[in-house]
């Protein structure tokens, strides 16, 4: 089955119509306008984060992309926690911190190279290793680095992602929806303010029915 | 965020949650008298027994750690900004399957975890109250089903809970007093998983209106109650409950961490310690009940430790803190050529009882529904990254199926163990007090019962023909033990009526005192147990017992 493709939807312009609260627009306005500039992370930092995000959540280049790291700055410098922490794991500052590191670290060690410098390939490659817990250097001090990958890098930068309105238009998601909701329950039954999906051979007829989502 | 800093349940008056900008009258009572009855959290088990015991004319007074929103101000249709309804203070897991806690698990606010809990109430299968007797594992409960099931009805009507004409599983049940909500894509797709496998499913009884009542509205089907139903249809304790028991005379205190219960030199209650508005107080009391979940309970009970009490309150049997159990929440998931768009509806319209009412054919004890599912973005791709383990392009293909994408998820029983347990770490909160440790390992017998839940649901995707099915083989949900009720002081923390066999004038009163926990979501059990609990108040006082 080919992806499913929702062109021309975007959920933004329900922004002002029955489907947001103001609440809702405080909540995703915010989001838009976050710094770009990092408050937590230093430069070098910054560099392998942007290169990490890159990896995890790869974007099309033909739209502006998700500011991700901002997103995962954000998080960091706010120190939003998650309400637990697997004892294994160290603080969230404290994590990505050591994670960033000890991820340069098994770059040097491998390549002689800081991860940034590495190809995508290389890149992908270490970070499965890391995944799949095959990592090993000092500088991860006692942190497993597959925990740090999923419970922290993976978990936070998609997190980020998918709490993007850009995200929502990509999977047709409804988006916010409230105090409006939906009325269309049964399956392939769409209400107007959804996003309507192409069929092949039948992109205008989606596009013409995004256009008019409100 | 008004409502994270600045208290609203004071001066006399309390939101009134129903009505944009209104209040309500709400009575106050001094620190220095002792008060009938101090509540600590206002959740599922909390707010019903402060709204029994207020209009049963004792004095009352509720403290929350949370905010007391204001959904129709306050709420957005936004999965992250919402995290301000969990209860996100540091917890540590550890264990074999460390638990994943925050949105997934517990609430803090005026209404607890069911201000974002998913509506559905189910009752308990009438041999899980005896299950060792009858069933052959885990331990009875001091309680009897058919008195139980008087209480649920009770909570069904208070609640107006939607729901079947008939039910399919368990002893007749009169019918729901509001009709049931329309099923949408995702349950259909369930019932007909159910139809090829020959087993019944039904609409899910929900704690959300179907029609109007009072100044609430029906369901819009906007799909984010999980993060908080910002039209009132949801009947919280937020909506419910609470007004009912400012309204019957209790004070709420938001914003109000409770950090210690003081005891004297009789050994028994006599007020909390609680910080607000920058400082701690104490509030005096005749009672002391605690009611603040699984976790929070044992762990301000142990942090309420004293020299007659050297090992926490309520710890004669070692007790308090064990059997920590969680429900285990295993699902499988695959696309569907239909769009299904299962973000529309509450997140689980259909549900199937089969294997808790049949015991034939399983190679473990317990029992688990499952349902529909309907998880949005955020939480959708948390599963995909956590159990299917996806990134890359990998991650961003299967996200684009989101629309077409199917599931079914368990709700499944896991035994009492008394390894799990909720102690006290070395770190501390915001507030100076010790952390709580929570520890988890599956048993085999939940092992077990995982497996064969998988293997049945993952039959039923296939045969509506799901495909790129597969298995998201950890996950947990719904907490409940660590202070289990019980026969005697030395197998148990509480009696039948909630009651601490220790200090007498101490209650618990949340899912921490369930002995086991079935496989069904617990709040409507937890609010049937808090009526109990207020009518047993109320008939030993009468006698002089309390
Ligand atoms: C996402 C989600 C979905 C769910 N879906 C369902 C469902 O569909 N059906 C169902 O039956 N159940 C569901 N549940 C579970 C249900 O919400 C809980 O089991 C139930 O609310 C627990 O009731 P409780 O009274 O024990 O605790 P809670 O409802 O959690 O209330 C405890 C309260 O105590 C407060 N508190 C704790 N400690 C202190 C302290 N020291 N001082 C002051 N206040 C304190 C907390 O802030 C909290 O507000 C769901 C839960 C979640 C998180
Ligand atoms: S779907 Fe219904 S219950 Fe859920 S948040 Fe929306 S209106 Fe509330």
């Amino acid at each position: 089955m080919s992806l499913p493709r929702y062109p021309g939807y975007d959920v933004l312009h329900k922004r002002n119509g029955p489907s947001w609260n103001e609440p809702t627009r405080r909540a995703v306005d915010a989001r838009l306008a976050l710094p770009r500039e990092p408050r937590f992370f230093d430069a070098r930092q910054w560099a392998l984060l942007n290169a990490l995000c890159a990896r995890i959540l790869p974007q099309p280049a033909d739209r502006p992309p998700v500011p991700l790291a901002a997103m995962v700055d954000a998080k960091v410098f706010e120190r939003q926690g998650d309400g637990y922490r697997d004892t294994r794991l160290p603080h969230l500052q404290d994590a990505w911190t050591r994670g960033l590191a000890a991820l340069d670290a098994e770059a040097e060690a491998r390549h002689q190279q800081p991860f940034v410098a590495l190809s995508a390939g290389q890149q992908d490659a270490l970070l499965t290793a890391m995944q799949q817990g095959m990592l090993h250097h000092p500088a991860w001090g006692g942190m497993p680095p597959a925990l740090f990958f999923s419970e922290r890098m993976v978990h936070d930068i998609t997190g980020a992602y998918y709490q993007h309105p850009t995200a929502w238009n990509e999977i047709g998601f409804g988006g916010p929806a409230g105090p409006r909701g939906y009325v269309r329950l049964d399956s392939d039954r769409r209400d107007p303010w959804e996003a309507a999906e192409a069929r092949p051979g039948r992109e205008d007829e989606a596009r013409e029915a995004n256009r008019r989502v409100r | 965020m008004d409502a994270l800093e600045t208290p609203r349940g004071r001066h006399g008056r309390a939101p009134d949650v129903l009505r944009p900008g209104a209040w309500l009258p709400m009575r106050e009572y001094p620190q220095n008298e002792p008060v009938d009855f101090v509540i600590v959290g206002t959740g599922a088990g909390g707010a019903p027994l402060a709204c029994k015991l207020a209009r049963a004319g004792f004095s009352v007074v509720a403290f929350d750690a949370g905010a007391w929103w204001r959904p129709l101000e306050d709420f957005a249709s936004d999965e992250a900004h919402q995290a301000k309804l969990y209860w996100l203070d540091e917890r540590l897991c550890d264990g074999d399957n460390p638990l994943k806690l925050g949105s997934n698990n517990s609430g803090k606010a005026v209404g607890g975890s069911t201000v974002h809990f998913s509506m559905v109430s189910l009752r308990f299968r009438p041999e899980w109250f005896k299950s060792r007797s009858l069933l052959g594992y885990g331990v009875d409960w001091p309680l009897d089903w058919r008195e139980m099931w008087r209480y649920y009805r009770e909570m069904e009507q208070a609640l107006k809970i939607s729901g079947p004409v008939t039910y399919p599983w368990g002893p007749k049940r009169p019918r729901y007093p509001y009709r049931q909500h329309e099923v949408n894509g995702a349950g259909l797709a369930l019932a007909r998983a159910c139809d090829a496998l020959g087993v019944d499913w039904s609409p899910t009884p929900l704690a959300t209106l179907s029609a109007p009542r009072g100044d609430a509205p029906p369901c819009v089907y906007r799909g984010f109650c999980v993060s908080g139903c910002s039209t009132n249809a949801k009947q919280s304790a937020l909506t419910t409950w609470i007004p009912w028991a400012v309204r019957a005379g209790a004070e709420i205190r938001d914003l109000a961490m409770v950090g210690r219960v003081e005891t004297g030199g009789d050994g028994l209650a006599s007020g909390v310690h609680y910080f607000r508005e920058g400082r701690w107080q104490f509030q005096r009391a005749r009672h002391v009940v605690v009611a603040g979940y699984a976790i929070e309970t044992p762990r301000l009970l142990l942090n309420s430790a004293s020299a007659r009490h050297p090992d926490g309150l309520a710890n004669r049997s070692g007790l308090l803190g064990r059997n920590l159990m969680v429900q285990t929440n295993n699902a499988v998931w695959g696309h569907l050529e239909e769009e299904v768009r299962w973000y529309k509806g509450p997140p689980s319209l259909a549900l199937c009882e089969h294997w808790n009412y049949e015991d034939r054919g399983k190679d473990f004890f317990g029992g688990y529904c499952f349902m529909s599912q309907g998880p949005l973005p955020a939480a959708w791709v948390a599963t995909q990254t956590g159990n299917h383990g996806l990134w890359g392009q990998a991650l961003v293909d299967e996200m684009r199926h989101y629309n077409h994408q199917v599931g079914l998820k368990i709700v499944g029983e896991t035994l009492p163990q008394e390894r799990n347990r909720v102690t006290l770490a070395d770190e501390h909160d915001q507030y100076g007090l010790p952390v709580a440790r929570v520890t988890w390992s599956m048993g085999d017998n939940d092992r077990r019962l995982v497996a064969h839940a998988l293997d049945f649901m993952g039959r039923g995707l296939d045969a509506i023909g799901a495909r790129d099915i597969w298995s998201e083989a950890e996950n947990t949900c719904h907490l409940g033990g660590t202070a289990r009720m019980g026969f005697d002081a030395d197998s148990s923390v509480v009696d039948a009526d909630c009651r601490s066999w220790d200090v007498r004038n101490l209650w618990v009163c949340d899912g921490s005192v369930f002995p086991t926990v079935g496989g069904v979501n617990p709040s409507l059990t937890i609010q049937a147990i808090a009526c109990r609990t207020a009518d047993r108040i109320v008939a030993l006082a009468a006698r002089g017992d309390l």
